[in-house]
């Protein structure tokens, strides 16, 4: 039990990192990642691969893994950066699917569907199983820690001021002679790095990467972490996640106890229950359980209405 | 002689992408949104087809019927009830939530239905061999319905009524209120056909391979290469795209694996969004 609920605890601190990377780039510049399962997979496949085939230490391997995700997510950003968000919707999409399918279909790469098997971790054979999980427990949550207030200065930065300005208004932004495009890049590729992180940290714990773990379930359940705690907020992209993996959790005990129903049938529950909880916040709670708090500027009118429909 | 061939089936799987695709851009001419719900609405299209076809034992074209009213019918109410909130709130939240809905109708259908393969209930025929050219009836009938469905669609966009307030709110949404066409009638409107359309492109599909729950989401990318490449928003644009992605899927199979026929489409998108963001026949770069 106490390894089940450590094994959580993990899965809770990556997602905990996804959700910070994507408030970066959606909370905080605006911008779409429907593929963000796909910077995940690169982030562990490169360190996996890396630490496996050619052992590396593992933290150049991750580090490796978190910038070949943000070199992705500068192309990604880059090809689709003048054009209507749709596009980078579309973009980032196929570009998560395709990587699926070109890994599931290259053995040479990475065994294909059969995935990669006894990716090394940390100090695993020294310190045993038990000890492993609760050190492992520990880096993810210091990374946790460095993430979230790496974020939330960059909130309170320029940078990230002018990420919220073009959110709002792009038009102003560039009027005010910010290069736009330059800073939509920088952010994407913020958050890329940031989801290439946890899909390594995420790979050198399990020790076993496939493509079907790159579903696109995944970036759902991302999404419905960052909007349950609080778009824009630091803090509520980590107690959203906490909370989403506390939900998703203990569905999955309680989809078998309906009576009658097969296994499929069972996992189709669970799958509509957590898109249908996203549907339901996504319209009635958008703004989450801690909302994003801005400093007014010294010299704004008090009571001046916030900008409320900014998503 | 393999060449020609290859593009044969590339046109006529084409052919059949472009009911859905028109679909896709027919949402985004008029509602100003691509809507990734697309992809449940044409398993929903595919299984409806399935019921009517096997259970039923319904011939093939009314169960195409079948397909196209439920799918337009669950398009219209899923639009109405879920996503048209949405789309007050931003292209990012609605882009979300119709991922989110696609993904719930889909685990819809799979409780009902199950994840295993079904087929639909057709007589065995041999193949036709034309000129070296190899083809069978099926996939010939499944052109013809598919053509046939298009012909329908721009005749009525062209010479009703109703099908020019369409296109007229889609040119100019502002201007159409104005001279009294219904924004809330035309939205619906636009969901049941598109919708419909993407309900009997997932049946046409599943006629030529099989079908289970993903049968959507699988080829959700080909017909947004189709849309994109032939500019989205434009209606003529998807029949001219969903062919070239269709050749084009069809020849790589010349130098690569028939897995990678959907990294094609993917491939397709990035091209033009490089070099001709507003697709072939697109109007405007948006």
């Amino acid at each position: 039990m106490e390894h089940y609920l450590v094994a959580i605890g993990v899965t809770a601190g990556v997602y905990a990192l996804m959700a910070l990377g994507m408030n970066v780039i959606w909370g905080m510049a605006g911008l779409i990642n429907l593929g963000l399962v796909g910077f995940f997979a690169v982030g562990a496949y490169v360190s996996g691969l890396l630490t496996l085939k050619l052992g590396v230490p593992i933290a150049v391997g991750v580090a490796a893994g978190m910038v070949t995700a943000a070199l992705v997510g500068v192309l990604v950003a880059f090809i689709t950066v003048n054009l209507r968000g749709d596009y980078l919707a579309i973009v980032t999409l196929g570009f998560a699917e395709s990587l699926r399918i070109v890994m599931s279909n290259e053995l040479w790469i990475a065994n294909g569907t059969d995935g990669l098997s006894g990716i090394p971790g940390p100090y695993r054979a020294q310190l045993g199983p038990h000890l492993f999980n609760l050190f492992y427990l520990a880096i993810v949550v210091g990374a946790v820690i460095v993430l979230f207030f790496l974020v939330d200065r960059l909130v309170n930065s320029p940078f990230g001021r002018v990420l919220r300005a073009i959110r709002d208004d792009d038009v102003i932004a560039e009027v005010a002679g910010k290069h736009v495009a330059v800073f939509k890049i920088k952010a994407f590729a913020f958050g890329s790095a940031a989801l290439g992180l946890a899909g390594a940290l995420y790979g050198h714990f399990t020790s076993y990467i496939a493509p079907d773990l790159f579903a696109p379930l995944l970036t759902l359940y991302v999404k419905l972490s960052l909007l349950t705690g609080g778009l824009g907020n630091s803090k509520g992209a980590v107690l959203g996640a906490v909370l989403v993996v506390f939900f998703l959790e203990s569905t999955r005990f309680l989809a078998p106890l309906i009576p009658g129903l097969s296994a499929v049938q069972a996992a189709a529950v669970r799958e509509l229950a957590i898109s249908v909880a996203l549907l339901v916040i996504l319209r009635f709670y958008a703004r989450g359980l801690l909302p994003e708090r801005i400093e007014p500027p010294a010299l704004a009118a008090k009571g001046a209405a916030p900008a409320l429909n900014r998503i | 002689m393999e060449v020609w061939q290859l593009i044969l089936n590339g046109l006529m799987s084409g052919t059949i992408l472009a009911v859905p695709a028109i679909g896709l851009s027919a949402i985004f001419a008029v509602l100003r949104f691509t809507n990734f719900a697309l992809a449940s609405h044409m398993t929903i299209g595919a299984f409806a087809g399935f019921v009517a076809n096997v259970w039923l034992a319904w011939p093939v074209v009314p169960s195409l019927l079948a397909a196209f009213l439920i799918a337009g019918v669950v398009g219209v109410l899923s639009d109405e009830f879920i996503l048209k909130p949405f789309r007050a709130a931003g292209f990012i939240t609605t882009a979300i939530g119709s991922i989110a809905l696609t993904i719930a109708l889909e685990n819809a259908v799979r409780f009902v239905f199950g994840n295993e393969l079904r087929g639909y209930d057709l007589p065995i025929r041999r193949d036709w061999v034309l000129g070296g050219l190899r083809v069978s009836p099926q996939q010939l009938e499944n052109l013809l319905i598919a053509l046939a469905a298009m012909g329908l669609l721009f005749a009525f966009l062209f010479f009703t009524r109703t099908g020019r307030a369409m296109r007229a709110f889609a040119d100019n949404p502002m201007l159409a209120s104005i001279k009294g066409i219904n924004a809330d009638m035309v939205a619906r409107l636009v969901s049941f056909v598109a919708m419909g359309l993407a309900g009997l492109g997932g049946m046409l599909i599943g006629l030529d391979t099989t079908i289970d729950p993903l049968v959507g989401f699988k080829s959700i990318l080909t017909i947004f290469a189709a849309a994109v490449v032939g500019g989205l928003g434009s209606l003529p644009g998807a029949v001219v795209g969903a062919l070239l992605v269709g050749v084009g899927e069809e020849l790589s199979l010349l130098i690569l694996q028939p897995a990678y026929r959907s990294a094609i489409g993917f491939l397709a998108i990035l091209m033009v969004l490089t070099l001709r963001p507003r697709g072939i026949l697109g109007a405007r770069a948006y």
